[in-house]
């Protein structure tokens, strides 16, 4: 005797335990196969370009914070070499090391929030999590030293930054570097070989080369597609050509890809944050003699980096008043999400949710 | 046996329902509900004397209460922080952090509410079961925030629900949120004494 | 290093291959006519030489006699970027084609400009408000909104 079943559409809905943030998923299922995707997205939709319209250019620096929040120095650095791009001006030396050593320490920040939300999602129920967030408190421990704050930074000034380092800041971080090679190791060992875990990801949510370039994906998402493009390497800003590092990238476009590439780059930073303290100049200015009421000439200028998710961008207009005419913010996590019809039509429920896992969403950046 | 079938509607006509809804919020949700402020800080001690009963519910309520975190930002990281091994918050007994509303005591806010998030927010506080709390943490959940003049945010969650405590900062640190837990505690052992009927709820 | 390429050159041969189609260019960028855009995404993205396989960034701008949308492309195997733009006239209906079928990159980032500006694309395979919800009056990033 065969059963009737038909179609029928199952809400994920912006209020639970793994969407990572306000995200809705509409599902079209036939038994436990899904059938078709819709990602709702607009939950937090703060309008965050129309706000910044109406402030100055410094005052929207604590705006771009709250944009991707789990790495907020990130986001201050690329609006801020979008406005020193638009304007002109070149900044010190000794703030463009601060700069690239707080960039690489949220990089490793970010992705071991992501690793840890990852396994959490596989069903290792909180456990990684928490063995992360024991070197991450570390790593706030730094930024609450040098800023005091402990989650959204606005560290960054046009054409520098707003004050310098103290001077116990590098032992501390120099202890930092020489023991997180040891805890990363110990990360790995203890998830790499589990049969649940493997089983879980290989082979899960594949995104073949040609559709990762189509999409526009960018970060470790195109990189473990295959893809050797990191706009570190590739189109070098600030002061990146002067570091040796390499650039990770897997072969399938799984899951388990993902997870490793992410693994990888964290040593990569380390690396780059030992070069960049020993080739760091002892004393010299760090901040900006930039005017509170800053006027850019006019004009229009697209300033981009390598955040942790993918490739951030500021697309300012500027007719040469104290507030731009538009701001852009492009956001890598809502490209990549375009990838999401592809990569779960044929799979089950309970995959859904370790293939939206593997994409590391941040919802303040998607929806602005 | 005959099988009833729920009106089934289509995505797009599910869509112009939430709409709907969200328009008839912006149009009522116009005010702020009153805060319920007469917990000020007084001598506990000197009210009469507590029956067994009602000192042992207030004590255990106190003292177990399960929240839901209603996590929408980067609020919400720190509350993950609270929980964590540094501050610890099971300690005071909130151990079971899980997100769904039928075994919740206290609904924790943290973030920004839009107007789109909103009939989320009230549908999931009215599947509260009594005698239930909430605590609006942090600038955007108190008051809009940064983003106050925008065109899409609540200006405070007072708008939806009534709220108990208030915890400020952008983000507040985990210390912070400890404190307004335990003024919570205090609220509500006032809160049996006052008002003993809320014992046999 | 990404170099931009040179839009004069790049504005001969778009020209060569489908006359009337380039309106200006200035240094930093190239605008094209909004009617021959269809084709000539097809060509930046076929021709040998040029391939420009990777939309990045898609905006638009509202100048209050216009609206300019803006395309940047970048060409992963040669390593160069190029800034498209083209023009939508009209506060009512301004209308221009849209790229999905050529970048898929293109759909949310259409979606959105549609939402929060007004502009349609025709040829979107779904052309619906994404960031607000449905019933929302009017278009919040216009200069005249509030």
């Amino acid at each position: 005797m065969s059963i009737k079943t038909e179609q029928f559409y199952l809400n994920v809905g912006p209020q639970h335990p793994s969407t990572h943030g306000v995200f809705r998923l509409r599902l079209s299922l036939d038994g436990e196969v899904v059938t078709d995707v819709e990602p709702i997205i607009g939950y937090l939709h703060r309008g965050i370009e129309k706000l910044a319209e109406s402030r100055t250019y410094t005052q929207i620096i604590p705006l771009t914070d709250r944009l991707d929040y789990l790495a907020s120095m990130t986001d201050n650095v690329a609006y801020c070499m979008a406005v020193e791009k638009l304007a002109g001006i070149k900044i010190p030396e000794r703030a463009e090391y601060i700069r690239v050593i707080f960039s690489e320490l949220m990089r490793i920040s970010s992705h071991m929030m992501a690793v840890g939300f990852y396994l959490n999602d596989c069903g290792a129920f909180f456990t990684p999590v928490l063995y992360m967030w024991r070197e991450r408190e570390k790593i706030i421990d730094l930024f609450d030293m040098v800023c005091g704050q402990r989650l959204l930074y606005n560290y960054m000034r046009v054409g520098g930054v707003s004050q310098d380092i103290p001077d116990e800041f590098l032992p501390a971080i120099k202890k930092f570097v020489a023991e997180m090679p040891r805890y990363i190791g110990e990360y790995n060992q203890l998830i790499k070989q589990n049969e649940i875990f493997l089983a879980r990801s290989k082979g899960v949510g594949i995104l073949p080369k040609e559709t990762a370039v189509n999409i526009g994906a960018s970060g470790p998402v195109l990189r473990a597609s295959g893809v050797k493009w990191d706009i570190r390497k590739m189109d070098p800003y600030s002061i990146y050509d002067r570091f040796d590092f390499e650039v990770p990238t897997g072969d399938a476009g799984d899951c388990y890809d993902r997870y490793w590439v992410r693994i990888q780059e964290m040593t990569q930073s380390l690396r780059i944050i030992e070069q960049a303290i020993s080739q760091m100049p002892a004393k010299g200015p760090v901040g900006s003699d930039v005017p509170q009421f800053f006027r850019p000439p006019p004009g229009e200028t697209y300033g981009y980096i390598e955040a942790p998710k993918g490739n951030l961008g500021f697309y300012i207009v500027s007719d040469g008043s104290i507030a731009p005419y538009r701001l852009h913010i492009y956001p890598p996590t809502l490209i990549n999400i375009t990838a999401l019809k592809d990569m779960m039509i044929g799979w089950k429920v309970a995959d859904l949710i370790i293939i939206f896992g593997s994409m590391d969403v941040v919802l303040g950046e998607i929806d602005r | 046996m005959e099988i009833i079938r729920p009106e089934v509607s289509t995505p797009q006509e599910a869509d112009l329902a939430e709409g709907n809804l969200i328009n008839s919020f912006l149009e009522t949700c116009t005010s702020q509900y009153p805060d319920p402020d007469k917990w000020l800080d007084e001598e506990i001690r000197r009210n009469v004397l507590l029956t067994t009963v009602d000192a042992a519910v207030a004590w255990a309520r106190q003292r177990s209460i399960f929240p839901l975190i209603f996590g929408t930002a980067c609020c919400a990281f720190e509350m993950i922080a609270a929980s964590g091994p540094r501050f610890d918050l099971s300690r005071f007994g909130m151990d079971i952090i899980r997100f769904s509303p039928r075994q919740a005591d206290v609904m924790l806010i943290t973030g920004t509410i839009t107007w789109k998030m909103a009939t989320a927010a009230r549908m999931i506080y009215d599947q509260m079961p009594e005698p239930k709390w909430v605590i609006a943490i942090g600038a955007c959940a108190i008051s809009g925030g940064t983003f106050r003049e925008s065109y899409s945010v609540v200006p405070g969650v007072n708008h939806i629900m009534p709220v108990d405590v208030y915890v400020p900062g952008c983000p507040p640190r985990p210390e912070a949120m400890i404190h307004g837990i335990n003024r919570l505690h205090a609220k509500i052992v006032k809160g049996t004494i006052d008002n003993p009927n809320l014992a046999l709820k | 290093m990404t170099v931009a390429v040179n839009t004069e050159e790049t504005g001969k041969k778009i020209e060569e291959a489908i006359p009337g189609s380039v309106v200006s260019n200035d240094k930093g960028s190239l605008t094209v006519d909004s009617k021959a855009l269809a084709q000539v995404s097809e060509f930046l993205k076929n021709t040998p030489g040029m391939e420009f396989d990777y939309l990045t960034v898609l905006t638009a701008v509202d100048y209050l006699g216009y609206f300019e949308v803006i395309y940047r492309l970048v060409s992963l195997r040669n390593n160069q970027s190029l800034i498209l733009k083209t023009r939508a006239y009209g506060r009512e209906n301004p209308a221009v084609p849209s790229v999905t079928g050529t970048w898929r990159a293109a759909y949310y980032q259409e979606r959105e400009i549609f939402d929060l500006l007004g502009i349609k694309f025709e040829g979107h395979p779904d052309l619906r408000r994404l960031l607000l919800w449905e019933g929302f009056t009017g278009h919040p990033l216009r200069r005249d909104y509030l």
